[in-house]
């Protein structure tokens, strides 16, 4: 049903996208929490900074990842160096591309519901004698878990679909870094590839609904678990 | 419950006694306190909104810390802003019962029962589910209780955490009357069958009578009196906080046998005096509190014959002292009984009388004026 080409760009996309977003997911629910529950000096510049991506063009993203992590790059030749890693060029490279460009998504979205979570809960968790990580892992996670679900999704979603900040920083590598919009963009320049470019189109849309109708799903199921009427009532 | 003038065992030395000396700015606000609690029976601080009493129970869970100064529970040092010590709210073992019950909307009843339950007290959950009353609700999620089992839900959650102190913030608070009088009577139960000291916070006269044995009244983040309880009822100079127009005094009295016909508790006081009460649930032979309204209370120079208040009470006058505010009344404090009751009169009545101190007469007290513990 689906050449071969169009399994490697889709096997491609959702590697890069599950990489990026497993990968933001620990720091950008660290961050999200430090800007729920603290105030801090340069917290508004933080801010600034973490929804960068959101505003600048993806192109500028990718350029600045290119001369901060490429070869020549400061943090990039330090990579090579201590691990022998490079990412330009690699699917990895794309991978973090994209996780620059979900990561204001994921902490927007954590954020807000983090700061949802009543405070006096936590103070009366901590009365009872749970430390401040136990508080967050049974009662601040789990209160906060739509808007968490929420945010992996929109993150998933805005990682599958990156383009500028991937194309410029880990270019277009068929079998590599080629990802279903990239594809799709190699197609459209290419004379008489109208109905490849379609079929790449329809999948696009398919990929994208799942990934809703997944977490409209997860959703509720954290909201059912929340409101409960009891059964027994 | 001993004579109304000792006040010795308030500050007696006691192994979970909780001191405090403490200071903090909140903008205009300003407390200053320095305190002992006993280390057994109901403490309450007691003012009205904004005298920092709930600022005060904070700064004891370890949520919020003072500009300066120390608390201690027992030998424990809980804050002591000199030293660099402030002992974070999970290692403090208070158990603190909010205002708002502070359930956990995704826990049922036994998972919020269990969530700091404390090895020690494991043997002991039973006994706290069905002295609680809340045996039933174990399996129902908090967001559908009512509003009194979520207090109650609430309370056995702190206790087995195994406090060493309980602070209860206006537990009562949002309650409808009835729900009042039975979590109050649930708690009361509850300080009677356990050895945990509790502070309890409030500001409501009646809530204080009814439970409260130690009294600390704050006002305007000042500790204006400390004490025991029936004593400070007796300070003419605090009516004003005490309940003002509502003031009221306790006496402490023992159930002596139920008359089923009229369906009446017959108490009776250290000198042999009896009362009658609308039927107790008591039984004969135990201790009662009696919360008497100073505007219930009536005085005649000879036993009056043909009158209705059924209670008469032998009396001397021990003071006269004019109220504060108003130039038609003034207090009487009496001696019943070696107990300290007070009475208001109007300063005409006790003119045409010829009251003074040291004059035995009979109170008269009506029926219904009880309250008890």
């Amino acid at each position: 049903m689906l050449t071969e080409a169009e399994w490697q760009a889709i096997l491609i996309s959702l590697r890069v996208a599950g990489t990026a977003v497993g990968g933001i997911l620990v720091p950008g629910v660290a961050l999200a929490w430090l800007m729920a529950r603290h105030e801090f000096r340069g917290k508004a510049l933080l801010d600034g900074i973490v929804h960068l991506p959101l505003v600048l063009p993806p192109v500028v993203v990718g350029y600045l990842l290119l001369i901060s992590l490429g070869r020549q790059g400061w943090l990039g030749q330090w990579l090579d160096a201590w691990f022998g890693v490079t990412l330009p060029f690699t699917w990895q490279g794309a991978a973090v591309a994209a996780g620059v460009m979900a990561f204001p998504l994921l902490v927007r979205a954590v954020r807000l519901s983090l700061e949802a979570v009543d405070v006096k809960l936590e103070a009366a968790a901590s009365t009872l004698g749970a430390n401040r990580w136990r508080v967050f892992f049974t009662i601040t996670l789990p209160l906060a878990l739509p808007g968490l679900l929420t945010g992996t999704v929109l993150a998933f979603a805005r990682a599958l679909s990156e383009f500028g900040a991937t194309i410029t920083f880990a270019s277009n590598i068929p079998g590599e870094t080629r990802t279903l919009p990239l594809a799709l963009y190699t197609l459209i320049q290419t004379p008489g590839a109208e109905a490849a470019a379609a079929r790449l189109c329809v999948l696009s849309i398919i990929i994208a609904m799942l990934s809703l109708l997944v977490s409209e799903w997860l959703a509720r199921l954290a909201r059912r678990r929340l409101r409960e009427r009891d059964s027994q009532r | 419950m001993p004579d109304a003038t000792s006040v010795t065992h308030f500050h007696a030395n006691n192994g979970t006694a909780l001191s405090l000396d403490v200071e903090r700015r909140q903008g205009e606000f300003h407390l200053q306190a320095s305190l002992t609690l006993p280390g057994k029976g109901v403490t309450a601080l007691f003012g009205a909104s904004g005298s920092g009493k709930t600022s005060l129970l904070r700064m004891i869970a370890g949520l919020d810390r003072p500009d300066s100064g120390t608390i201690r529970l027992g030998e424990k040092t809980l804050t002591d802003t000199r030293r660099g010590i402030q002992v974070p709210p999970h290692r403090r073992r208070l158990g603190v019962v909010f205002q708002e019950a502070r359930l956990f909307p995704h826990y049922r009843v036994r998972g919020n029962l269990a969530y700091g339950l404390h090895p020690s007290m494991r043997s002991r959950v039973d006994a706290i589910v069905e002295l609680l009353g809340i045996g039933h609700l174990l399996q129902r999620l908090p967001a559908t209780l009512s509003g009194g089992e979520a207090r109650r839900v609430a309370i056995g959650r702190a206790l087995l955490t195994a406090p060493r102190l309980l602070l209860m913030d206006e537990p009562l608070t949002g309650l409808d009357g009835a729900r009042k009088q039975e979590l109050l009577h649930y708690i009361d139960q509850l300080a009677r069958d356990i050895d945990i000291p509790i502070v309890y916070v409030s500001h409501d006269p009646h809530e204080l009578t009814a439970i409260a044995d130690h009294l600390v009244l704050l006002d305007q983040g000042q500790v204006r009196a400390e004490g025991r309880l029936d004593v400070l009822l007796n300070r003419f100079d605090l009516t004003e906080h005490l309940g003002g127009f509502d003031a009221a005094s306790v006496i402490a009295a023992r159930v002596e046998m139920h008359d089923i016909h009229y369906a009446l508790t017959r108490l009776t006081l250290e000198d042999g005096q009896t009362l009658s009460v609308p039927r107790l649930d008591a039984s004969p032979g135990q201790r009662l509190r009696l919360r008497i309204p100073v505007r219930d209370v009536a005085l005649a120079l000879t036993e009056p014959r043909d009158i209705s208040y059924r209670n008469r009470l032998h009396a001397v006058i021990q003071r006269i002292e004019p109220l504060d505010g108003s130039r038609a009344s003034v207090e009487l404090g009496l001696s019943v009984s070696g107990q300290a009751l007070r009475a208001r009169l109007t300063r005409h009545a006790l003119d045409e009388m010829g009251l003074d101190v040291g004059m035995p007469v009979v109170a008269l007290i009506r029926s219904v004026a009880f309250e008890t513990r």
